[in-house]
C-alpha cells in the first residue's frame, strides 16, 4: 500500500457501490489525482452494499428512479456482473391489482418488457408459489440480479489504472476541516484519517448510513437516517439447490405483505418491508471492530419478523420448513422524501453527497455525481429529484427526518397515490391566512414544508352551482374535490383569491445585482425599474435548472420569485454562482413578504374599492409591478401589485408584507364579497387555470433534458448578455426546429373498458402512436404526460406532453395509456387552449 | 428418556468486546444475546436423544426477563419445556448460580419425576467459571464429566466421550448422570420458520430463587491491551516467492 497522501484533487469517503463506482465514473471523465477512503476492509468494508440483495426491478414510476436503476441494470450488465432472473410482483388484493395495471403503464413509459399474469400463470415460473392466495403478479423479465460488490471492485480497478487513484482500506475518517475564502465562501480543506491528514479540492461523502454524521463534521447535513430491513435467509430447500444457480427462479415481490422472495443458490431470503419502522441514530451502529457480523447487519430481532414469517409460508409453503440459517436487521438509508441525497452538499463549497443510494441505482447515480462535478450539472438525467439543495432547513433535523422515514419505510412496496399527502410533520410552515383557511374548511396539500390550501370545503355549494360530479373511480378521486372545478369556474365567471404565500421569494442587490441577475437568466434583467420578467434559468448544457420571474425592483435591486418545490435548488443556485467580491448582496424575504393572488374578470372591480390607484391596462400593465396603498381595516397597507396570471384571468399577484396578510385577505374578501370573490385553492391555480393556458411547470414539463425551444419558451432574440447555458442555448437554436415540441392534448374518450370514466393523474403516462408504440426521440426522450387535468372551462380533460414536431400539430391523433388501457387523445395546442390570445388577462 | 438442559443468555459480540462503565458487564448496547455455544450444542443433543430414544426436553435458564428470548430458540429447535429463573443483577456469582439451578432442578424433579441426564454447556461463553455444572451435579449427588463430544445411551448409562491428543477418553456413568458438553459434539440445526413462530407459544415457567450470594465477587472486567499483529506484505506474483522462501528459512520451516 502506498505512502497516505498529503494531497489530493478529490477524495471519496466510501468504498460501497456508490464511492467505488464514483471514482471509477471521475476516471472515466478524465479526472486524476483521486483517493478513495473506507473505514472498513476491501471488498465488503460493511456498509449497507455488503449485506445487499442485490436485484433490480427496473419499473418504478418515478421517473429518476426508473431511469437510473435501468442505467444501473445496464453498467452492471456491462461489465458482465448481472443475470436477468426476471421478478413478478405478486396481488394479493383488488387494489393491487389495480396498481400492477399502473405498473404496467409506467412499464410502457420507460419501454421495459412487462406482463400481467394470472395465478396460474405465475405458478408456471415459480412452481413453489401458493396461488391459491394471489389475484394475479407482474411479470417484468428484464428483473436482474447483480454482483455489487465485484462491480465495486472492479470500478475501484478501472479507477486505479485510469487515473491513478489510491485506495485506503481500514481508514477512519476523523473530521473533515473547511476554510472560509472569498465572499464568506466556506470550502472543505481536508479530511483528517488515522492515517493522516490529506487536504483535498474535492471531497465526496458517499458513506450511506453514516453520510450524515460524516457531513456533519464539516458542518454539513445530509438528511437521512439509517433504517432497518429485515432479512433472513432460509434453507436448504431442494427445489432451489436443483437449479445449480445464484438464481434460478425469478424473484417475487408479495407486495401486499411489503415482503420478497429471492432465491440465492439453494437458500430462499425473505426480506421484508411490512415491519415496523426501526431507527437508528449513526452512533448506535457498531464499528467493524464491535459488529458480531458487519456494522450494518445489526442483531435480528425475530419479534419484528415474525408475521411476515406466517406471510412468507402462506405464499410458498416450503419455507415453513426451511431453517433460518442467517437474519439480520439490515440497514439501508431513508431520507424525508424517499428520494437519495447527491449533489454539491448547501452549506459547504466542494463537498459532495451521493448518498441514501441503493445497489439498486448505485452505478447510475454515481454516474450522476460524477458528471455533476464535471459539467457543472449532470447529463445522463435531470436529477432535480435528488437534488441536495431541494431540502429546507426544517427537513434536515433528525425530528423531521426520523418522522418522515417511520411514516414512508412501509410504503416501500405500499401503493402510493402521485398526490398522496404525509400525515406527520404537518404545519410546519403556513401562510398569514393559515387560521382564516382552516375556518373556511381548506384542505391544505403540503409543497415541502408549506401548507396550501388546495380547495376550500366552504365552497362546497359551487358544486351544484355549476353541476359537478364526483369521479366514479376512487383512485381517481382520491386528492381531489369536484369543488375545485367550482373554484376554477366561479373564478372565470366572478374572481378568486388564491394564497400565494409559499412562493419563495428573494432579493439581489448591489451595484452588481442587475448584471448578475442576468448571467443567472436567459431573459434580459436589466428592464426599467418596475418590470417583471418570466424567464428560464440553464444548466451549462442548455437544458432547464430552473423557470421563474424575475422583478427589477430598483435601480440595484432585482427580486426573485420561484416555487416552493424549487426554492432550495434556486436559493442555492444563485448562492452558488453568485460573485465572491462583495457586489451582490442575497437576502431571502420569504417570511417577510406574502403574496395574494387576485384574478378573474371581477378582479379589477373588487381592488379598486382598495385604493385609488389606476388599475387600467394603462396604469398598470400586463407584466408591471406598482407600488399601490390599499385601505385594509381602517388603515393603509404598502403594497405591490404585479400585473400578472398564471390561471388566465385578469388580476394580480398582490405583495405585501407577512404582517399585512390578514387584513389585505379580510379586506378583500369584504370587498369582494358582491363580486363573487371565493378564496381559490391549488387546485385551481396549480392544475386547472395553468393547462388551460398550457403553462409550464417546472419539475413537470420543464427539466433539464429539454431547453426553451422545445417547450416553447424561446423568445425571438437572444439577449447580447452572458448568461448560464448560453453557449448550448444559441447552438440548439442554430441547428434549427426542435425536436420536440411541449404540447396541449385533450383526451377524446376517457370512458375504460368497464364504461367508467377514467382520469390520468400526469404520473408520466406515456402517449402512444395509433398503433400503441412509444414515441422516443433520437435521444431517448420517451413523450409522456407531464402534467393532467380537467379544464372546466374548454369541457376537456387536458394532458402536456413533448412531442415530435412531426407529431406536435393541432388535429395528430394518438393515444395515452393510463391503467394499462388506451384513451385516444389529440393534440390541441403548443400553446393555450383557453383563450390564446391572453385577451382576458390584458383586459 | 427425561433431559435437562441449562443454558445461559450471553452477548454476541464481535472482535472488539466493550465493557460497561462500571466495569461489570459487557456492553452490550449494540450487540444481539444468544445461547453460549456449548450449550447451544448441549440442546440440540439433547432434541437428538429424544428424537432417537424418545422423551422430552426440558431446558432451563437463569439470567434477565430477556432470557425468554434463549427458553423460546431452544423451542424453536425442538425443546419441550421451559423454565425461568429470574434475576434482576448484571449476573449472579457460580456458587450462587449452582444453587438456584440446584434447588430448582430439586423442585421439577419433585414434580415430574427425575431427569435421566443433565446436560451443562462446558462453561459459559461470558464469564467462563467452569463450575457451575460441577456445583450443581456435586448438590444433586450425581456424577459428573466434562469437555463431553460424544454421548451413547444404553441400559442406564451414559457412554460419554471426551477429546484428548489423538483419540477420545471414554467415560461410563450410570444415569441419572450430569454432563458438560463442549462445541463440536453435534452442528447444532437452525430453527425452521414453523419452528419459530410455534415457539411463540410455548410456556415458560418461573421459578424464583432466594439463593445467597457465594463467596466470589466480581470487582471488575476490563479488556486486556489489544494484541496488534502486523501484517507484513512480502509482495505480489512471482516475485514475492523469494521473499517467502527467505522469511520460511528465518523461521526455521526450512532448513
Amino acid at each position: 500500500m502506498s505512502e497516505f497522501p498529503a494531497r489530493a484533487n478529490v477524495v471519496v469517503i466510501g468504498a460501497g457501490i456508490v464511492g467505488s463506482c464514483l471514482v471509477g465514473h471521475l476516471a472515466r471523465l478524465g479526472w486524476t489525482d483521486l483517493v478513495l477512503l473506507d473505514k472498513g476492509p476491501l471488498p465488503n468494508p460493511g456498509g449497507s452494499t455488503g449485506h445487499a440483495s442485490n436485484f433490480i426491478f427496473p419499473v418504478d414510476h418515478n421517473k429518476e428512479m426508473a431511469l437510473l436503476g435501468e442505467q444501473s441494470a445496464d453498467q452492471y450488465r456491462d461489465l458482465g456482473l448481472s443475470v436477468d432472473s426476471g421478478g413478478i410482483e405478486v396481488a394479493r388484493t383488488e387494489e393491487r391489482m389495480h396498481e400492477l395495471t399502473r405498473r404496467m403503464t409506467s412499464a410502457k413509459a420507460w419501454g421495459i418488457e412487462a406482463h400481467l399474469l394470472t395465478p396460474a400463470e405465475v405458478k408456471d415460473l415459480v412452481p413453489f408459489v401458493n396461488e391459491d392466495v394471489i389475484l394475479g403478479g407482474f411479470h417484468s423479465p428484464t428483473v436482474s440480479v447483480v454482483d455489487s460488490l465485484e462491480t465495486g471492485t472492479r470500478m475501484r480497478r478501472e479507477a486505479v489504472d485510469k487515473a491513478g487513484c489510491q485506495v485506503f482500506a481500514s481508514t477512519e475518517v476523523q473530521d473533515i476541516l473547511t476554510v472560509e475564502g472569498e465572499g464568506g465562501v466556506t470550502r472543505v480543506s481536508a479530511v483528517v484519517t488515522d492515517k493522516g491528514t490529506v487536504q483535498a479540492e474535492h471531497v465526496v461523502i458517499a458513506c450511506g448510513v453514516w453520510s450524515n454524521r460524516i457531513a456533519n463534521m464539516a458542518g454539513a447535513t445530509i438528511p437521512l437516517v439509517p433504517t432497518v430491513h429485515q432479512m433472513a435467509d432460509v434453507g436448504p430447500i431442494d427445489i432451489l439447490a436443483e437449479t445449480n444457480n445464484e438464481i434460478g427462479y425469478p424473484i417475487v415481490r408479495d407486495m401486499d405483505t411489503f415482503c420478497y422472495e429471492r432465491q440465492s443458490a439453494g437458500s430462499m431470503e425473505v426480506g421484508s418491508y411490512g415491519h415496523r419502522p426501526i431507527l437508528h441514530h449513526p452512533d448506535e451502529i457498531p464499528s467493524n471492530e464491535e459488529a458480531a457480523l458487519s456494522p450494518t447487519e445489526m442483531p435480528f430481532t425475530p419479534d419484528d419478523f415474525d408475521e411476515q414469517m406466517e406471510q412468507a409460508i402462506e405464499l410458498m409453503d416450503m419455507l415453513g420448513d426451511a431453517e433460518i440459517k442467517y437474519a439480520i436487521n439490515g440497514l439501508l438509508s431513508l431520507t424525508p422524501d424517499g428520494m437519495p441525497c447527491l449533489g454539491e452538499t448547501i452549506e459547504v463549497r466542494n463537498l459532495w453527497s451521493a448518498a441514501a443510494v441503493w445497489v439498486k441505482e448505485g452505478p447510475g447515480m454515481a454516474q450522476v455525481v460524477a458528471e455533476w462535478m464535471t459539467y457543472g450539472y449532470p447529463r445522463v438525467i435531470d436529477a432535480h429529484g435528488a437534488d441536495i439543495a431541494r431540502f429546507y432547513d426544517a427537513e434536515r433535523g433528525d425530528d423531521h427526518i426520523w418522522a418522515r422515514a417511520e411514516e414512508s419505510f412501509n410504503k416501500t412496496y405500499g401503493i402510493v397515490h402521485p398526490q398522496e399527502q404525509w400525515e406527520n410533520r404537518r404545519n410546519l410552515e403556513v401562510g398569514p391566512y393559515f387560521a382564516r383557511q382552516e375556518d373556511l374548511g381548506a384542505v391544505f396539500f403540503q409543497a415541502r414544508t408549506w401548507e396550501r390550501p388546495q380547495w376550500f370545503g366552504s365552497n362546497a355549494d359551487l358544486v351544484e352551482r355549476y353541476g359537478i360530479e364526483e369521479r366514479p373511480v376512487e383512485w381517481d378521486n382520491r386528492w381531489w374535490s369536484p369543488i375545485t372545478v367550482g373554484e376554477h369556474l366561479n373564478l372565470r365567471e366572478n374572481c378568486g383569491l388564491v394564497d400565494l404565500s409559499a412562493f419563495q421569494v428573494y432579493e439581489l442587490e448591489g451595484p452588481g445585482a442587475v448584471a448578475y441577475a442576468d448571467h443567472l437568466a436567459v431573459n434580459r434583467i436589466d428592464v426599467p425599474v418596475g418590470r417583471s420578467v418570466y424567464t428560464p434559468w440553464l444548466t451549462p448544457d442548455g437544458g432547464f435548472h430552473s423557470d421563474l420571474t424575475m422583478m427589477r425592483m430598483a435601480e440595484d435591486r432585482v427580486r426573485i420569485v420561484t416555487g416552493v418545490f424549487d426554492g432550495g435548488r434556486d436559493e442555492f443556485w444563485v448562492r452558488r454562482h453568485m460573485p465572491t467580491d462583495g457586489s451582490v448582496a442575497f437576502s431571502n424575504i420569504t417570511r417577510q413578504t406574502t403574496t395574494l393572488g387576485l384574478w378573474g374578470p371581477n378582479a379589477p372591480a373588487v381592488l379598486a374599492q382598495l385604493t385609488d390607484q389606476d388599475l387600467s391596462q394603462d396604469g398598470s400593465p400586463y407584466g408591471s409591478i406598482i407600488p399601490a396603498g390599499l385601505a385594509c381595516g381602517g388603515r393603509e397597507i404598502s403594497a405591490a401589485l404585479f400585473r400578472i396570471s398564471y390561471v388566465g384571468d385578469t388580476g394580480w399577484e398582490i405583495y405585501t408584507d407577512w404582517d399585512n396578510g390578514p387584513v389585505l385577505w379580510d379586506a378583500l374578501m369584504a370587498v369582494g364579497a358582491d363580486l363573487g370573490i371565493r378564496p381559490t385553492g391549488g387546485g385551481v391555480y396549480g392544475t386547472s387555470g395553468r393547462l388551460e393556458k398550457g403553462y409550464r411547470l417546472m419539475g413537470a414539463e420543464l427539466e433539464s433534458e429539454y431547453n426553451p425551444l422545445e417547450a416553447g419558451l424561446a423568445r425571438p432574440k437572444v439577449k447580447a448578455a452572458d448568461f448560464m447555458g448560453r453557449e448550448a442555448y444559441l447552438a440548439a437554436r442554430d441547428r434549427g426546429d426542435p425536436e420536440v415540441r411541449m404540447c396541449t392534448l385533450t383526451v377524446e374518450d376517457l370512458t375504460d373498458g368497464q364504461g367508467r370514466r377514467r382520469f390520468m393523474q400526469g404520473g408520466n403516462e406515456p402517449i402512444l402512436t395509433l398503433d400503441g408504440d412509444r414515441i422516443v426521440d433520437s435521444h431517448g426522450r420517451a413523450s409522456l404526460v407531464t402534467s393532467a387535468g380537467f379544464g372546466p372551462s374548454v369541457g376537456r380533460y387536458l394532458l402536456m406532453s413533448y412531442l415530435p414536431l412531426e407529431l406536435a400539430h393541432p388535429g395528430t391523433d394518438l393515444q395515452v395509456m393510463y391503467m394499462n388501457e388506451l384513451y385516444p387523445v389529440k393534440v390541441a395546442s403548443t400553446g393555450a387552449v383557453f383563450d390564446p390570445d391572453d385577451t382576458r388577462m390584458k383586459a | 428418556m427425561r433431559i435437562l438442559v441449562c443454558v445461559k443468555r450471553v452477548p454476541a459480540p464481535g472482535s472488539r468486546i466493550n465493557i460497561t462503565s462500571d466495569g461489570q458487564a459487557v456492553d452490550a448496547a449494540h450487540l444481539g444475546f444468544t445461547t453460549s455455544p456449548h450449550e447451544e450444542c448441549a440442546v440440540e443433543e439433547a432434541v437428538r436423544i429424544v428424537e432417537e430414544h424418545g422423551g422430552e426436553v426440558t431446558v432451563l435458564t437463569l439470567g434477565p426477563a430477556a432470557a425468554e428470548e434463549q427458553l423460546r430458540y431452544a423451542a424453536s429447535v425442538g425443546a419441550h419445556h421451559f423454565v425461568l429463573i429470574p434475576i434482576t443483577d448484571v449476573d449472579w456469582d457460580p456458587q450462587r448460580t449452582a444453587a438456584a439451578l440446584g434447588s430448582a432442578i430439586a423442585g421439577l424433579e419433585a414434580t415430574d419425576g427425575p431427569f435421566d441426564l443433565i446436560l451443562f454447556g462446558n462453561e459459559s461463553a461470558d464469564s467462563g467459571g467452569f463450575q457451575v455444572g460441577v456445583r450443581v451435579a456435586h448438590a444433586l449427588g450425581r456424577p459428573i464429566v466434562n469437555g463431553i463430544k460424544g454421548i451413547d445411551l444404553a441400559d442406564g448409562t451414559a457412554s460419554a466421550r471426551r477429546e484428548i491428543d489423538g483419540g477420545f477418553e471414554v467415560y461410563e456413568v450410570p444415569m441419572p448422570a450430569v454432563l458438560g458438553v463442549k462445541e463440536g459434539i453435534n452442528l447444532p440445526r437452525y430453527p425452521t420458520m414453523k419452528g419459530r413462530l410455534a415457539s411463540k407459544k410455548a410456556e415458560v415457567a418461573t421459578v424464583t430463587s432466594d439463593a445467597p450470594a457465594g463467596g466470589q465477587a466480581r470487582v471488575r472486567l476490563h479488556r486486556p491491551v489489544e494484541q496488534v499483529s502486523e501484517t507484513v506484505i512480502l509482495g505480489t506474483g512471482p516475485e514475492a516467492a523469494s521473499a517467502v522462501v527467505d522469511l520460511l528459512e528465518e523461521l526455521g520451516v526450512l532448513s
